[in-house]
């Protein structure tokens, strides 16, 4: 490659124009992932759009857009125009930021868009002193140093604010960086490792444990490293039935042993080892928990029962079952149950699952309570790019604000001598809010004049 | 007095004030717009307060929340911070006559949150997914953006309008966009308002991903109402580079601002009513 042509390439990378065309095709294209629906099985796509243009989506990866070759390759043409942009400005910004602010000539000053000019009586050094003493009482710390003829102060604030853009720019390079740590197909790919970042899952049972969940893509087998014991599952209620909490119960076992016992919640995850479940999802089973005890305390059993068979229970003397179920959807939120301890009549009553319920009967008082079994839908994710995402999120928050709302403001006073007294120029430049800029500077040299009047 | 009959009253007063800043551009009586203000500064109080009763409705039947939790809620928020965001710029910049282009897109909101059959009005309980504290932090967020998104997209329609009228030749009715600021005025509010704007949407995506990683353990999942949001975000982001580095002015913003906040309404209302995804709540 000659350089002129590496040179063409770099300026391609490096113009706005490119960013502006990718800005423009990553947010239209980005538009059909969101018409076409994602990640669903061929034959989906057969049946919604045909087979021709099911094949035509699985050539550019339409069912996976976000994942897709194209799409990922104009993100990575993105981030190689923000670098080469970046690489190519910086330097000229960190010239700029070490420019003496004395480094202008009073034939410049003159020409300067925001100047105003200012004749006081009194001699040069008086009035010399007089304007050192405003700009310091307004926290601006002029440099000195001579003009011909007279005396040159400058002093700039916020020259900083010019790095604002690039922290910008530079955060966006940290969000990307942070999605690609915490990628799965990186791992896979590039650290060869499949635990080092995941996203996958787990269908737990109540009283069972699990050391491994599936991953979302390919369905594989991770191992945790501990184990993971669902104690309960429970879902709560709000009166008009609307659900209210989604709760697992969970113990953490290390070799066996437990550590740590935590409830996890939608919006509650629980963090092990780098690992997070969340409360994703649950699967309501069509058997049931009974525990049933004497009042007295003398016996107590629990069963898991399914439906519509009798249970007995010798020990206390009675026998019952389900006998019907009120359902919403998979769940039970009531049951018919029947109860006989052989003596007179058997109780038939409706009982809310999860609430106990005392039943009388000649031979004593039992109380009785059946819980739906339950399975807790885990998600489980290692990202370890997060920290970095969030990193780059405040990065960017920081430096819009300074790019949009801090300004580099010059100030410049040239005081030269006259055949009565001296004569000021003011001089100023704002890189940004030049009118909020150029009120200031108004005020300021009001203030010197009214001071002297 | 229970929050929707106030809410009622600021919808009117919205109306009302949408009226009369019209009646001041289309009439030029300063007095209109006067009490074009006042109607808007009552509306918005009004509406503060039906807010705030409404949160505590909300934990009087016990499901205690921050009314920002479904499609009714959200467009009144909407009303609200557009009233409000609208009501600083006038302060500020002391431009009344934008009123007229702004104050119908607040009491139409407010309207449509109020009379539209397929938005429910009532309180009801948290999901469990919205049981979080990011909730605020990014309807709010969010909300402010699209405050200052929907000001900017009236002053697109300002500067065009003005415009074309000053194109024409004289006789035509050119004195009324007389009274509208100057197109580099109008020119420099826009791009003010979008830069304002574009700083909130970056917070609420940000707030967005925060929530959406505490909840479901990705904080990007491109699901449509994410997705739709950046697309947002890249089409401000290349208007602004358009103005600060190719010197895009004038015409060419007004029309991106207009383009921007379609792209804000669908993020906002066309995705919950044409697409589905986890944002789905928005629908009912
Ligand atoms: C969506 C992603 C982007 C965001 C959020 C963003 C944000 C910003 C911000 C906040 C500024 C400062 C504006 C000011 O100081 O007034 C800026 C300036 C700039 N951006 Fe970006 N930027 C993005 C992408 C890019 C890309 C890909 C390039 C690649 C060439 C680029 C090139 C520039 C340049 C050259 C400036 C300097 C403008 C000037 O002050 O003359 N930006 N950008």
């Amino acid at each position: 490659m000659t350089t002129q042509k590496k040179n063409a390439l770099f300026d391609l990378f490096a113009s706005v124009q490119l960013a502006l065309f990718l800005l423009f095709l990553l947010a239209s294209t980005s538009i059909v992932g969101t018409i076409v629906p994602q990640n669903n099985p061929f034959t989906f796509y057969v049946e919604r759009y045909g087979f021709k243009t099911a094949r035509f989506f699985q050539l550019l990866d339409i069912p996976d857009m976000y994942n897709s070759w194209w799409f990922l390759g104009l993100l990575t043409l993105f981030a190689l125009n923000l670098i080469v942009c970046s690489i190519e400005r910086i330097p000229q910004a960190i010239r700029q930021f070490r420019r003496d602010v004395l480094a202008v000539s009073s034939e410049q000053l003159e020409k300067f868009p925001l100047r105003s000019e200012l004749h006081l009586a009194g001699e040069m050094p008086v009035v010399a002193g007089r304007v050192a003493t405003l700009l310091k009482r307004h926290g601006w710390h002029a440099k000195e140093g001579s003009a011909d003829p007279g005396r040159i102060y400058g002093a700039e604030k916020g020259k900083w604010s010019r790095f604002g853009l690039y922290v910008v720019h530079c955060s966006i390079l940290v969000i990307l960086a942070g999605a690609l740590l915490g990628s799965s197909a990186v791992a896979h790919k590039v650290f060869g490792d499949p635990l080092f970042a995941f996203k996958g899952s787990v269908m737990l049972p109540e009283g069972e444990q699990t050391d491994h969940v599936y991953a979302h893509k390919g369905n594989e087998r991770l191992d945790l490293g501990f184990a993971l014991h669902c104690d309960d599952f429970s879902i709560a209620y709000y009166d008009n039935g609307m659900p209210k909490t989604y709760r697992s119960k969970v113990t953490v076992l290390e070799h066996g042993a437990p550590v740590q016992t935590t409830e996890i919640e939608v919006n509650k995850p629980l963090t092990y080892k780098g690992v997070t479940f969340y409360q994703s999802s649950y699967q309501p089973y069509q058997d049931y928990q009974a525990t049933l005890k004497k009042k007295d305390g003398s016996a107590e059993t629990t069963a898991r029962i399914p439906v519509a068979q009798q249970i007995d229970w010798p020990e206390g003397g009675v026998s019952y079952g389900i006998i019907n179920r009120e359902r919403q959807g998979e769940v039970t939120r009531q049951l018919k149950i029947w109860f006989t301890d052989g003596r007179g009549e058997p109780s038939v009553f409706w009982v809310h699952a999860d609430q106990e319920a005392a039943i009388e009967r000649p031979s004593g008082t039992y109380l009785l309570t059946i819980r739906q079994r339950y399975a807790t839908g885990l998600q489980a994710t290692k990202d370890p790019g997060v920290e970095l995402v969030y990193g780059g999120c405040l990065l960017m928050l920081v430096g819009l604000y300074i790019a949009f709302f801090l300004s580099h403001r010059r100030l410049y006073v040239l005081v030269q001598p006259e055949e009565k007294g001296c004569r000021l120029l003011f001089a100023g430049d704002a890189n940004k809010n030049r009118v909020g800029f150029e009120r200031y500077f108004l005020q300021l040299i009001s203030k010197l004049d009214n001071e002297t009047k | 007095m229970d929050s929707s009959q106030l809410f009622g009253i600021a919808m009117i007063a919205y109306i009302l004030a949408a009226a009369f800043y019209l009646g001041l551009f289309l009439f030029k009586m300063e007095r209109f717009g006067l009490i074009g203000m006042l109607l808007a500064v009552a509306g918005t109080c009004a509406q503060t307060v039906a807010i705030g009763l409404r949160w505590h409705e909300s934990y009087q039947m016990g499901v205690g929340h921050a009314p920002l939790t479904n499609m009714y809620e959200s467009l009144v928020f909407f009303a609200w911070c557009t009233a409000c965001f609208y009501l600083a710029l006038e302060y500020r910049f002391k431009t009344r006559i934008m009123g007229a282009f702004v104050m119908p897109c607040v009491a139409v909101a407010m309207a449509y949150a109020s009379f539209a059959d397929r938005i429910d009005s009532r309180i009801s309980p948290l999901i469990p997914a919205l049981q979080s504290n990011w909730l605020i932090a990014h309807v709010v967020t969010c909300f402010i953006g699209y405050a200052a998104f929907a000001v900017a997209g009236a002053l697109g329609v300002m500067y065009l309008l003005k415009q074309s009228a000053e194109n024409k030749p004289q006789h035509t009715n050119r004195n009324m966009t007389d009274a509208l600021p100057s197109l580099p005025v109008i020119d420099d509010l826009t791009y003010k308002t979008i830069v304002f704007g574009f700083m909130w949407l970056s917070a609420g995506i940000i707030t967005g991903a925060v929530w959406a990683n505490e909840a479901w353990g990705t904080y990007w999942s491109w699901d449509p109402k994410e997705t739709w949001s950046i697309i947002t975000w890249f089409l401000y982001a290349l208007t602004l580079h358009a103005r600060f580095t190719r010197g895009w002015r004038g015409r060419r913003i007004a029309w991106l601002a207009m383009l921007g906040f379609v792209a804000v309404f669908f993020t906002y209302f066309g995705v919950n009513f044409f697409l589905s995804g986890l944002h789905s709540y928005g629908s009912a």
